[in-house]
């Protein structure tokens, strides 16, 4: 069991298999640990800035506080009535109130000379050096390198996939970042001035990573901007802000920031592997094969790969067993799903309109999709007995 | 005081609370124009104006270029192919440059497409200027079609001076076809009652 | 005071006492009737949402999906709030002003009785359909309170349900706040100068106006996406020119004004009991009434403090910044305020003054995190993590509702004429306020450490603040039943408490014999 995990989250984050052959793997960030307490203080210029803002702002509220209890509680002990106390008449009095008036007004005029600077800082998204652009979907995100061509869907990864549902497969506790790590990666070089461009493709979502310093919304219809120049190699991990539908906390952000040379590599391999898929390097996905490479699978390849498929696209709604629940059918005992392929393929590739089921076909490649299919039509109790093959899904788009 | 009068004072007080009512009530629609209007001048979200605007009399300003970006978006779940032609140019503000979308509707059914402009950083929207555009209006497509649309535009040379790169972003919304000939009810059945 | 006792006992022949049966309390005008119906309305609902938050606390008592569906979890969050915030919260303060603005101004009933019963009625039809959503096949609204489109208009057949609950619930607070402004402005016993009102009558005065200028903004956001989900329009739809942000700045220009209608009222509550309690007047009185209307002025003009991260221009953020800066400062005169009523006094601590100092201290609280949060580049991280969840539970929980229950405790004994049960109440403090503390205060750390809001699981790095986040929630939660059990024994009997109650008590309701008596101040008192 343990094995067969582990070769599955090696095969989903094919990054993890380059990254242990670089020399100066990036590590965790020390920031994210139990009894955590505090922001961090971020990795870029603009996180460091506001997590400076912020103790500053904390100590001097911390005194206020302190001011008011120790005021507050030193005048219930010394003017409490069992120890006699006589109750003075005043109800008024200019001169102090004067000062509780000015002194907090001056406090704050204090604070927003470094908020101002720090808030022109992260709105400056001039002179940049390469640009990336961040999709929200409901439940992943996309990443989109504007000068190199390069795009993937990023997905809450398969482990913690199956650890998030009730009644688990294995436990919350047994997957190493629960809840915090993607099948694929952003990857980016330190030192570089990266522009996010963010938009969304059906609701709002909020594209945070702490250690960056700061969280942006992406909306649809919209586009957005704001920059990080990551200082530190290292893998920071954050999450979707915003509340974007059911599976809004299973869409983690993974942030790998390397070195120039380890990323110039990691770009070369991404282009090798889109330029075999041809002219569609938008659909390149670390699972991507070429054209020409459509060759019949056979059952254990179809049923391996859909299940890893399945557990990663299709489990969240339909749950672990094809049981369905409530507003998503059981697919488990369906005669849709086992009756008519074509129409099995249709539903996979294009969706159902006005309803949850999404298009698969574009994120999704022909072996995938036929993998898929083949899964759902004979895992559980269902036995359709046939096998769809990638091309007969090629032929269906 | 006496109860007729101070009958008529509530009604004089109610009849003013009640009008301040009113009165928000549209105020929470007056917002929408406002909101307009703040946008515009502000830039606020990158809103851009979709109306074409007039090229003639725009001065160039020879002295500085500005690298304009094209982002693409398609919207919801369709199977849509929609990408500029080229990711992005050098610009001398005030001179007019056409730049070409190709897009294709994979799907096997007609439908009408709406094309969603965004700009940013925000207040450049403003001195982004279209005089041609297919965000226009309403692009039908049949099923399949593959076309070509293309948008033509000018920086307006008063864009502010630090602003070196203008992204312009399209989203293209799929509105459907109306009543949908392929709508399949067992489909629907399926998927009931989801969110 | 006996002369007051007298004309309060001179009423008019018709009136006697009360009816019997439902007939009295459907039909009821009478304004101590329907603060009594408002205040256990209230109390229902705050049962209601209670349970709903042991719900959330209970699935995020440790990692994994341990009792509920992500999509339940996210109707409980939801739900929890419109709950809290529109069936608990509201209606209590209302039922306060209800109960108690005609006896402190010296007014025979509220303005406009009848209106008051409908406003009254209006709130069980709107939580029916809001809550019968629950029991529907799509399940209640799950949206998050804040109603943000393009999801709010994926929730199917909840929807409308949602959209027409918050219409009726609007109706029901425009026309309670009508009620009592216009009860304020025309009924003062002669010889109560606006200058000499109770500071509870003055904060609730703003409030009226508050609502009656906000909630008509909401409602109107909510006919936008009425009429966009169903009538084609393009509000707040970007394929058809619209603006789902503009949606977010409609409804937190409502929403912000909102959770200072939920708070001004309760510095009218702290700023009576603490006088009292510590036999000295009021500090500042003046400087209180103008600190509350300069309150109400900002929250007009703060409400994109709620959307530093939607990518508002630079101008924006700095002056959303300014403004929000700017609230701590009348603010912080309040709190200066009551320190300094405290300061010199004769103080006893009795259930109601400990809730009020409680009160005072953990507003502040999160009022300083408030100014934290004004900070529009740290906001960028604060934004929607659990440090904004403990932010405004200090501010509405151990603000508004211990507001709330320090007001119970302080005026139960006038309308029951029983003392309550200061042993039992004592408890009631003590366990509320060290559970309240192990529920909230963690959450600071979680939102700092990462934490997301609206999420039904999380990293296992949030597993042991969470745990002991949720105990607090568990003790707090129970802890109210206690409150109930000592409001039951002091209707039911108890010693019998004098016409002052109180020995520092001030103002015109504790010149009425306790109980008050179905029908007070028909001849209206004079005021020196």
């Amino acid at each position: 069991m343990t094995s067969k995990m582990l070769v599955r989250a090696l095969t989903a984050v094919g990054l993890i298999g380059l990254l242990s052959t670089a020399a100066a793997a990036p590590g965790e960030s020390g920031w994210r640990q139990p009894w955590g307490l505090n922001l961090p203080e971020g990795v870029t210029s603009l996180s460091r800035l506001s997590y400076d803002l912020h103790m500053l702002v904390f100590y001097i509220v911390c005194v206020i506080a302190a001011i008011v209890f120790i005021g507050i509680f030193y005048s219930m002990w010394k003017f409490r009535k069992s120890a006699g106390a006589k109750p003075a008449h005043f109800h008024h009095n200019t001169t102090v109130e004067v000062i509780w008036t000015v002194i907090p007004f001056l406090i704050l005029l204090g604070i927003s000379i470094p908020a101002t600077q720090t808030m022109i800082k992260m709105e400056d998204t001039t002179d940049y050096e390469m640009t990336v652009k961040v999709t929200g979907y409901q439940w992943m995100w996309e990443y989109e390198y504007l000068d190199e061509d390069i795009s993937f869907f990023s997905r809450m990864d398969p482990d913690s996939q199956l650890a998030r549902q009730r009644n688990p497969e294995i436990s919350p506790r047994e997957v190493e970042h629960y809840l915090l790590d993607v099948d694929n990666p952003l990857v980016v070089p330190i030192d570089k001035k990266i522009r996010f461009l963010l938009t969304a493709n059906d609701v709002i979502h909020s594209w945070w990573v702490p250690e960056l310093g700061w969280k942006k919304d992406t909306i649809p219809g919209f586009i957005n901007e704001a920059w990080a120049r990551i200082e530190e190699p290292g893998v920071y991990r954050g999450q979707c802000a915003e509340l974007c539908g059911r599976d809004h906390a299973f869409m983690p952000v993974v942030v790998i920031a390397l070195e120039q040379e380890e990323y110039e590599d990691w770009v070369a391999e991404q282009n090798g592997e889109a330029a075999a898929v041809g002219d569609e390097p938008a659909e390149a996905d670390i699972d991507d094969v070429a054209e020409e490479e459509l060759e019949d699978m056979s059952e254990d390849e179809l049923m391996t790969l859909g299940e890893q498929v399945y557990n990663s696209q299709c489990l969240a709604c339909h749950r672990a067993e094809g049981e369905g629940m409530a507003g998503f059918p059981a697919l488990d005992g369906n005669e849709m799903v086992t009756g008519d392929v074509s129409a099995v393929n249709d539903v996979i590739i294009n969706g159902v309109s006005g309803t949850a089921m999404q298009a698969f076909g574009g994120r999704l490649d022909d072996r995938e999709i036929a993998a898929v299919v083949t899964y759902i039509r004979n895992a559980w109790g269902n036995d359709a007995g046939d096998l769809v093959q990638p091309s007969e899904v090629r032929d269906a788009r | 005081m006496s109860h007729e009068t101070t009958s008529k004072r509530h009604t004089k007080t109610v009849t003013k609370l009640l009008l301040v009512t009113v009165g928000m009530f549209g105020f929470g629609f007056a917002l929408v124009p406002l909101y307009d209007v703040i946008c515009d001048i502000t830039g606020l979200n990158g809103v851009v104006n979709l109306q074409a605007a007039d090229h003639d009399g725009a001065t160039v300003d020879e002295d500085r270029t500005v690298t304009v970006e094209f982002i693409a978006t398609v919207n919801g779940n369709r199977p849509w192919t929609f990408k500029p032609e080229v990711r992005r140019m050098e610009v001398t503000p005030g001179e007019l440059h056409t730049v070409t979308f190709r897009t294709t509707n994979g799907q096997s059914e007609d439908t009408v497409s709406q094309i969603v402009p965004s700009v940013a950083p925000g207040l450049a929207g403003r001195h982004f200027r279209k005089t041609e555009c297919f965000c226009f209006t309403e692009q039908p497509f049949e099923a399949g079609e593959n076309r070509d649309m293309s948008v033509t535009f000018f920086i307006d040379s008063r864009i502010d001076e630090r602003t070196n790169t203008v992204t312009l972003s399209y989203t293209l919304f799929d509105l459907g076809a109306g009543d949908d000939p392929d709508f399949d009810p067992e489909d629907a059945e399926l998927h009931a009652n989801t969110r | 005071m006996s002369s007051a006792t007298d004309t309060a006992h001179h009423g008019h022949d018709h009136h006697h006492a009360p009816p019997y049966g439902i007939t009295r309390w459907l039909f009821t005008t009478n304004h101590k009737d329907l603060g009594v119906l408002y205040m256990s309305f209230g109390l229902l609902m705050f049962f209601i949402g209670g349970a709903m938050a042991m719900i959330i606390r209970a699935e995020l008592f440790q990692p994994g999906l341990n009792l509920v569906d992500p999509y339940f979890f996210n109707q409980m969050t939801t739900m929890h709030a419109l709950v809290m915030i529109f069936g608990a919260v509201m209606p209590a303060l209302t039922g306060l002003a209800n109960w108690l603005v005609p006896v402190q101004i010296g007014a025979p009933d509220m303005a406009l009785p009848r209106v008051n019963n409908w406003a009254f009625w209006l709130l069980p039809a709107g939580f029916v359909l809001l809550l019968a959503t629950l029991f529907m096949p799509g399940g209640a609204p799950a949206s998050g309170w804040t109603m943000y489109p393009p999801l709010v208009l994926m929730l199917g057949d909840s929807f409308p349900f949602l959209i027409f609950a918050v219409h009726i619930l609007g109706i029901s607070s425009i026309m309670g706040s009508i009620n009592i402004a216009v009860t304020i402005l025309n009924m003062r016993a002669p010889g109560m100068t606006l200058m000499k009102m109770p500071l509870f009558v003055w904060t609730w005065l703003i409030t009226a106006f508050l609502m009656i200028a906000v909630m008509p903004v909401l409602a109107g956001a909510v006919t936008m996406l009425l009429t966009d989900q169903y009538f084609g329009t393009s509000f707040f739809n970007a394929a058809g020119g619209g603006d789902p942000v503009m949606f977010q700045h409609i409804f937190w220009f409502f929403g912000h004004p909102e959770v200072y209608i939920l708070i001004l009222p309760a510095f009218g509550i702290v700023s009576a009991i603490l006088p009292t309690f510590a036999r000295k007047p009021l500090f500042g009185y003046s400087s209180m009434v103008y600190a509350t209307a300069s309150i109400a002025f900002l929250s007009f003009i703060v409400w994109a403090h709620h959307m530093f991260t939607v990518g508002l221009p630079l101008a924006g953020q700095l002056f959303f910044m300014y403004a929000t800066m700017l609230v701590a400062v009348p603010t912080g005169v309040k709190i200066f305020n009551w320190m300094a009523t405290m300061w010199r006094g004769s103080m006893t601590f009795e259930t109601p003054m400990l809730f009020s100092i409680a009160f005072v201290l953990l507003f502040t609280v999160g009022g300083l995190s408030g100014v934290m949060l004004a900070l529009a580049p740290v906001d960028l991280q604060y934004h929607d993590t659990y440090f904004v969840v403990a932010h405004f539970h200090y501010v509405l929980v151990t603000g508004t509702i211990f507001a709330i229950m320090a007001a119970v405790y302080y005026w139960l004994p006038k309308w029951t004429g029983h003392m309550y049960d200061e042993k039992l109440g004592k408890i009631h403090f003590w366990v509320s306020v060290i559970s309240v503390n192990v529920l909230f205060f963690p959450q600071h750390f979680l939102g700092l450490a990462g934490m997301p809001r609206r999420i039904p699981d999380y990293a296992l790095q949030f597993a042991e603040f969470n745990m002991i986040s949720s105990i607090g929630g568990f003790v707090f939660g129970f802890a109210q039943l206690l409150f109930v059990w000592i409001i039951i024994k002091c209707v039911r009997g108890g010693e019998k408490v004098t016409d002052q109650v109180w020995e520092g008590a001030q103002g015109l309701e504790w010149t009425l014999p306790s109980p008050a008596p179905y029908h007070t101040f028909e001849t209206p008192p004079v005021v020196k």
